[in-house]
C-alpha cells in the first residue's frame, strides 16, 4: 500500500496548502461584513478545477492499482513480465503527444490557427499511435505466453495498460468535443480553456504512465527493498 | 421532559443489563486472561464515559429546556475547556491502548518451546496434522491434494512422511504446554475459533497463518469457523480436547502417519479414535 | 432576509464568482425526469435510496426472523439467509446511506447553503443520478437471476465470493453485484466532483470557508474522501470481475474446491482485503461526517445557540477525514496480515477517537446554557448523541488490537457497526428530514406521527443493538445461520435473540408511519413559511419556499457565520447570514 499512501500524502499536501489559505484559525464569530474569498481568480475556472479534481481521482485509481501490483510482486518477485522494447517507443510517443498539446495551448493563446491545427493533428496521431503500440505490446506478450489468465503479474500488465488506455481514449473524445464545439468560431483563442484542460490531462496521464511503467519494470519493488535494507 | 427520563433510564438500564444479565464471556481455558483484563479495563473506562456523557446531556436538557423568556448564552468557544477535555480523552485512550499493545506483543511472540500443530480447513470441515517422530512438519500445498492425500502433503518431502494425520474434526492437546497452531486452508477463508481460548486467526489459502496459546484446563472445547466461508459456514464445527500429558501420549500412538495413511487409503478406513 | 437598502451595496467588493443562471428546462421531461436542478436531483436520489432501502429493511426482517426463531420459517434456507445478509449490508452502506447523504442532502443543501444557484455542472449532476439509478436496477436484477443475488457477505471476500460454495458465486449474482458497484462508483464520481467543485468555486460573495455551516463542511470532506476512497473499491471490483469472468488470478491462489482443483494460482486473497478496507474504512466516515455536520446544525438551531467550538469542529472534521485513510487494517487484525501492523493500526485507530470525542463534547456543550426546544429534529439529535457515543465507545474495544481478537467476527462487531454507522446516522437522517422538510415542501411534518416515530425508533433501535453486543461477548460469531446450543454459551441466547428480533420488527414497522407522514404532510401539513425554525443559515433565506430553480433573485451576500444565535444586543435570537447587523457596543466589523 506504499504507492497509494505516497499518492495520498501528495494530495494531503495540496489540500493542506489550500486549507492554509482559508484562515482556519480565524474566529468567524468576531467578523461581520463581506470577507474576501481565498482561492479564486483567473485560471481557476470551475471547469479547470473539475479536471484537476478528476485527475486526483484517476491518480487514486492508478496508485491503487500500483499498490496492488507491488503487493503481488512482493509475493512472487520472479513473475515479473519482461516488457518488450516497443514499450519504450510507446512512452516516447506519449511524451510527443504531450509536447504537441502544449504547442496547441501556445498556439491557442497566440491565436495562430494554422499552428494550432498542425500541432493538434500531431498530438492526436501520437496519442493514437501510443494506443496502437500498447495493443501491439499486448499481442507480443500474449504470443510469448504471458496470457491474461496466466500469472497475476501478467494480468496486472493488461489491466493497468488497459485502464490507462481507456483514460486516454476518453481524453481524445473530450479533445475532439472541445475542437468541434469551437470549430465554427474561427477564433483560435476560444479554444484556450478547453485545450488547456486537455493539455493538463495529457501531461498528468503521461506522468501516471511513467510511474506505472517504472512499477511494471519492478523498479518500485526494488526501491522498496532498498529502503527496507537502508532502514534495517 | 420525557426525553430526560428516557436518557437516564437508558444509562441505568444499560448498566443493570451489563451487571445482572447472564450473558458474559465463557470461562477462559488458555493463558490469555490478559486479553480479558484489557477488555475489563476498556469496559470500565468506556462505561464511565458513556454514563457521564448521556447523564450530562440529560441534565442539560432538563436545566436549559425552553421556557418563555429564557434565552441562550452566547458562548462561541472555550479553548481551555476544550484542550482540557482533549487531554483527558487522550489519557483515557492511552490507558486502554498501552496495555493492549503490550498484550499484543505477547500475542504475536511465540515461545520457543511451543509445540507445532497444523490446523487444516476446507469447506466445511477441520483436519489436523502433527509433526511425527522427527518433530518437523513436512511442506504441503494445495497442488498435492488428492484422495490419498487430503491435506496436500508434499510426497517428496521426507519430513512429511511421519506427519500424523487427524481427520474427523477432533484433536487432542496437552494441558499447560504452549502450542503454536499453524493455520492452513485450501479453498476459501476460514477462521479457527475456540471461544474458551480467546485467540483466533483467519486461515488464508495460499499462505500459513498462526496463533499460539497455552491450554490451562482440561476438557472438550468446540471449534467454530469465524470467517464466512460459504453456505455451511455455521455448521463447520470441530472439537479440541485438552488432556493431561500421559493421555495425550496414548492418543498420539493411535494416530496414523502420512505414509500409513497413504497406503491404507482405498483399502481400509483410517483408524479413528474411539468416540470420545 | 433583510435587505439594508442599496447604500451599503454600492461599497461592496466585486464578486469573485460570476452569477450564471443555470439553463431553464422548457419541456416537461426536462423538468421532471431528466432534471438538471440539483434540488430535484436530490429528491430523485433520496427517493431511489429510500425505495431500495425498504428492500434492505425487509431483508433485515427476514434475517432477524431466522435468528430469533430458528427453524420456524422453512423458506429461509441457509443460502437465502446469506443472500439477505449480503444484500442488506450492501444496500444500506452504499446504496442508501452514501447515496442519501451525498446525493440527497449534498445536492439539496450545498448550493443553497453556499449561496449558489445550482451545482457548477448541472448536466453531469443529472448523469450522476441516472448512472446511480442504473446501478440500483442492476442490483435489483440480481434478485431475479438464476441462483439469486450473491451471498458473499457485504465484504465480498474472495475466494469464496466467486466460488460455488457461496450463493450466487458460480452464477451471475456476484457478477451483477460487481457491475452494480462499478456503475455506482462511476455515477458517484460525477456527482462527487460536482459537490466538491461547487463548494470550492461557487460560494457566494462573503461566504468564506469558515462561515460555512458544518453541514457543508461534513458533506464536503466526506465527498473528497469518497472521491479518493472509491477508486480502491473500483479497482477491487474490476479485478474480482476479471477473476470471475476472464480467469485471471488477482485474488485467487491455487485452490481445491470440494475435491476439484481449479485453474487459479498465484493471487493473494489478502490483497483484496487491503483494497476493500482501504475504501471500507473511509466509507464509515463518508457516512459519519455528513451526519456529524448535519447534527451540529440541528443542535445549534434548536438549542438557539452557536455550535460550541466551531473552529475545533472544523479541524476535527478535517483531521478525522485525513486519519481515516491510515486506519483501514484495523478490520484485518485477524486476517493473517503481518502481525506487526497491529501496533501501527491500533495506535492510529485509537488516536482517531480523540477528535471524534471532541465533537461529541462540543455537541453536548452546545446544549449547555442553551435554550433547548425539544422539537423532533432536536429529539433525533439527542438520539444520535446516545447511539453514537455508545457505538463509538465500543469501537475502542474493536480498534484496540488485542481486545479485538476475541470479539472480531462475533455479533459484537455487528452490534457495534449498526449502532455507530447504522442507527446513529439514520437518526440524523430522520432529524434532518424533519428539519428541512418545511424548506423542501413548504409544510411541516405532522408532529404526533413524528413523536411516535421518534420514540419507537430510538428506544427500539437501542433495544435491538445494545443487547446484541452481549450475544457477541458470549461468543456467537456473526454470519451464522443458526448457532444451536454449543457448550461455551454461558446462557442460552435464544430468548435474547427472539427479543432482539421482535424489537427489530417493530422498529421496521414504524418506518411505514414515517413514510406515510411524508406523504400526508405534503398536502395537509401545517404551512411552514420561509423560516419556521428561525434559522440563520443561508438556505432559510431564499425568496421562495420551496426554492425555485436558480434559488435566488440576486445572489445573496454573506455578512457573518452561520451560527449567530442569541447574540447579546441583537433584536431577535438569531441573525441571518445575509443580515449586516452590527452590535453597537463592540466593533465586530471587518
Amino acid at each position: 500500500m506504499t504507492v497509494i499512501l505516497a499518492f495520498l500524502a501528495l494530495v494531503a499536501l495540496a489540500a493542506g496548502l489550500w486549507l492554509s489559505q482559508q484562515r482556519l484559525a480565524s474566529k468567524p464569530w468576531l467578523e461581520t461584513g463581506i470577507a474576501p474569498l481565498a482561492g479564486h481568480g483567473p485560471g481557476r475556472a470551475p471547469g479547470f478545477v473539475f479536471i484537476v479534481a478528476f485527475l486526483a481521482v484517476a491518480g487514486g485509481l492508478f496508485a491503487m492499482l500500483g499498490s496492488a501490483f507491488v503487493m503481488q510482486i512482493e509475493e512472487t518477485p520472479w513473475a515479473l513480465v519482461p516488457l518488450p522494447g516497443r514499450v519504450w517507443m510507446n512512452t516516447a510517443l506519449l511524451l510527443l503527444a504531450s509536447v504537441c498539446l502544449q504547442f496547441v495551448v501556445i498556439a491557442a493563446r497566440a491565436g495562430t490557427a494554422r499552428w494550432l491545427r498542425a500541432s493538434l493533428i500531431a498530438a492526436s496521431i501520437a496519442t493514437l499511435a501510443f494506443l496502437a503500440g500498447q495493443v501491439q505490446v499486448w499481442v507480443t506478450l500474449a504470443a510469448g505466453g504471458y496470457r491474461l489468465d496466466g500469472a497475476p503479474a501478467a494480468s496486472f500488465f493488461y489491466l493497468i495498460t488497459g485502464l490507462h488506455g481507456l483514460h486516454l481514449l476518453g481524453g481524445i473524445i473530450a479533445l475532439a468535443a472541445v475542437c468541434l464545439r469551437h470549430a465554427g468560431a474561427g477564433d483560435a483563442r476560444a479554444l484556450l480553456p478547453g485545450v488547456r484542460a486537455c493539455a493538463l490531462y495529457w501531461h498528468v496521464l503521461l506522468a501516471f504512465w511513467l510511474m506505472l511503467f517504472a512499477l511494471l519494470q519492478g523498479w518500485g519493488n526494488a526501491f522498496l527493498a532498498l529502503c527496507r535494507a537502508a532502514v534495517s | 421532559m420525557l426525553i430526560v427520563v428516557a436518557l437516564v433510564l437508558i444509562v441505568l438500564g444499560s448498566i443493570a443489563f451489563h451487571l445482572l444479565s447472564p450473558w458474559w464471556w465463557t470461562p477462559i481455558a488458555s493463558n490469555w486472561d490478559y486479553i480479558d483484563n484489557t477488555l475489563v479495563i476498556t469496559f470500565w473506562i468506556t462505561g464511565a464515559v458513556f454514563a457521564a456523557v448521556v447523564l450530562f446531556t440529560a441534565y442539560c436538557v432538563l436545566k436549559f429546556r425552553h421556557r418563555p423568556g429564557h434565552r441562550a448564552v452566547f458562548d462561541p468557544e472555550n479553548k481551555r475547556l476544550e484542550w482540557w477535555l482533549t487531554g483527558v480523552t487522550a489519557a483515557g485512550v492511552a490507558a486502554m491502548l498501552v496495555p493492549g499493545l503490550f498484550v499484543w506483543k505477547q500475542f504475536v511472540t511465540v515461545p520457543d518451546d511451543a509445540a507445532e500443530v497444523e490446523v487444516f480447513g476446507q469447506q466445511w470441515s477441520w483436519s489436523y496434522r502433527l509433526p511425527g517422530a522427527d518433530g518437523v512438519l513436512g511442506t504441503a500445498d494445495a497442488e498435492w491434494v488428492s484422495g490419498e492425500n487430503p491435506l496436500g502433503i508434499n510426497p517428496h518431502d521426507r519430513f512429511g512422511k511421519d506427519d500424523l494425520i487427524i481427520e474427523g474434526g477432533e484433536v487432542y492437546l496437552p494441558v499447560d504446554r504452549p502450542v503454536k497452531l499453524l493455520l492452513r486452508s485450501i479453498d476459501v477463508l476460514h477462521n479457527f475459533y475456540v471461544p474458551e481460548f480467546r485467540a483466533k486467526m483467519d486461515m488464508v489459502p495460499g499462505m500459513v497463518t498462526y496463533i499460539w496459546f497455552t491450554p490451562t484446563r482440561t476438557g472438550g472445547f468446540e471449534v467454530l469457523c469465524a470467517e464466512y466461508c460459504g453456505t455451511a459456514h455455521a455448521f463447520m464445527r470441530g472439537y479440541v480436547t485438552v488432556v493431561e500429558a500421559e493421555e495425550y501420549q496414548e492418543w498420539l500412538q493411535e494416530q496414523l502417519t502420512f505414509e500409513e495413511y497413504a497406503s491404507n487409503a482405498g483399502t481400509a478406513q483410517p483408524v479413528r479414535l474411539a468416540e470420545n | 432576509m433583510v435587505d439594508r437598502g442599496s447604500d451599503d451595496r454600492m461599497q461592496l467588493p466585486p464578486r469573485e464568482v460570476a452569477d450564471v443562471m443555470p439553463p431553464h428546462a422548457h419541456s416537461w421531461i426536462g423538468r421532471y425526469v431528466f432534471s438538471q436542478d440539483a434540488k430535484y436531483i436530490a429528491l430523485q436520489y433520496s427517493g431511489t435510496a429510500v425505495a431500495i432501502g425498504l428492500v434492505a429493511l425487509v431483508l433485515s426482517w427476514l434475517m432477524r426472523l431466522q435468528l430469533g426463531f430458528p427453524g420456524t420459517f422453512d423458506f429461509i434456507t441457509a443460502e437465502a439467509y446469506y443472500q439477505f445478509v449480503t444484500m442488506h449490508g450492501m444496500i444500506m452502506v452504499i446504496y442508501l446511506l452514501t447515496a442519501i447523504f451525498l446525493g440527497g442532502f449534498g445536492n439539496y443543501l450545498i448550493p443553497l447553503m453556499v449561496g449558489a444557484r445550482d451545482m457548477v455542472f448541472p448536466f453531469v449532476n443529472m448523469l450522476s443520478y441516472w448512472v446511480y439509478l442504473l446501478a440500483v436496477l442492476v442490483l435489483v436484477a440480481s434478485f431475479f437471476v438464476p441462483g439469486g443475488p450473491t451471498g458473499a457477505g457485504w465484504t465480498l471476500y474472495p475466494p469464496q465470493a466467486v466460488l460455488s460454495g457461496t450463493p450466487g458465486g458460480a452464477q451471475s449474482g456476484i457478477i451483477l453485484m460487481l457491475v452494480s458497484l462499478i456503475l455506482f462508483i462511476i455515477g458517484f464520481t460525477m456527482g462527487g466532483l460536482n459537490y466538491a467543485v461547487t463548494v470550492l468555486q461557487a460560494r457566494t460573495r462573503g461566504m468564506t470557508m469558515m462561515r460555512l455551516p458544518l453541514t457543508v463542511w461534513g458533506i464536503f470532506t466526506a465527498t473528497v474522501m469518497a472521491l479518493l476512497a472509491f477508486p480502491a473499491l473500483f479497482v477491487a471490483c474490476v479485478m474480482m470481475l476479471f477473476d470471475r469472468l476472464l480467469g485471471t488470478s488477482f485474488f485467487m491462489p491455487a485452490l481445491v474446491e470440494l475435491g476439484e482443483k481449479l485453474s487459479y494460482g498465484g493471487g493473494s486473497p489478502i490483497a483484496f482485503q487491503h483494497l476493500f478496507w482501504f475504501f471500507g474504512h473511509p466509507e464509515v466516515y463518508i457516512v459519519a461526517l455528513p451526519a456529524f455536520g448535519i447534527v451540529s446544525d440541528l443542535i445549534a438551531v434548536h438549542a438557539r445557540k452557536n455550535i460550541f467550538g466551531y473552529r475545533m469542529m472544523v479541524w476535527a472534521i478535517v483531521i478525522i477525514g485525513a486519519l481515516s485513510f491510515i486506519v483501514w487494517a484495523h478490520h484485518m487484525y485477524v486476517s493473517g496480515m503481518h502481525p506487526w501492523f497491529g501496533f501501527f493500526f491500533a495506535t492510529t485507530t485509537l488516536i482517531i477517537a480523540i477528535p471524534t470525542a471532541i465533537k461529541v463534547y462540543n455537541w453536548v456543550l452546545t446544549l449547555w446554557q442553551g435554550d433547548i426546544h425539544l422539537t423532533l429534529p432536536m429529539l433525533f439529535a439527542l438520539g444520535f448523541i446516545v447511539t453514537f457515543v455508545n457505538g463509538g465507545l465500543t469501537g475502542l474495544f474493536l480498534g484496540n488490537v488485542v481486545v479485538d481478537v476475541p470479539l472480531s467476527d462475533t455479533m459484537f462487531v455487528v452490534a457495534h457497526f449498526h449502532m455507530v454507522m447504522g442507527v446513529a446516522p439514520i437518526m440524523v437522517i430522520f432529524g434532518a428530514v424533519y428539519h428541512w422538510y418545511p424548506k423542501i415542501t413548504g409544510r411541516m411534518l405532522n408532529e404526533a406521527m413524528g413523536q411516535i416515530h421518534f420514540w419507537v425508533t430510538f428506544i427500539g433501535a437501542y433495544a435491538v443493538f445494545f443487547p446484541m453486543h452481549y450475544v457477541g461477548l458470549v461468543g456467537v460469531p456473526r454470519r451464522y445461520f443458526e448457532i444451536g446450543e454449543p457448550e461455551f454459551l454461558t446462557a442460552p441466547v435464544d430468548g435474547l435473540n427472539a427479543f432482539i428480533s421482535s424489537a427489530a420488527l417493530i422498529v421496521g414497522a414504524v418506518q411505514v408511519l414515517f413514510l406515510f407522514n411524508l406523504y400526508w404532510s405534503l398536502r395537509r401539513g401545517r404551512e411552514a413559511g420561509g423560516n419556521p425554525w428561525r434559522a440563520a443559515s443561508l438556505e432559510w433565506q431564499t425568496p421562495e419556499t420551496p426554492p425555485r430553480h436558480g434559488n435566488w433573485d440576486a445572489l445573496p451576500d454573506v455578512y457573518r457565520w452561520a451560527y449567530d444565535y442569541s447574540v447579546p444586543g441583537a433584536p431577535e435570537d438569531y441573525i441571518a447570514q445575509t443580515d449586516p447587523w452590527v452590535s453597537d457596543g463592540e466593533d465586530r466589523r471587518l
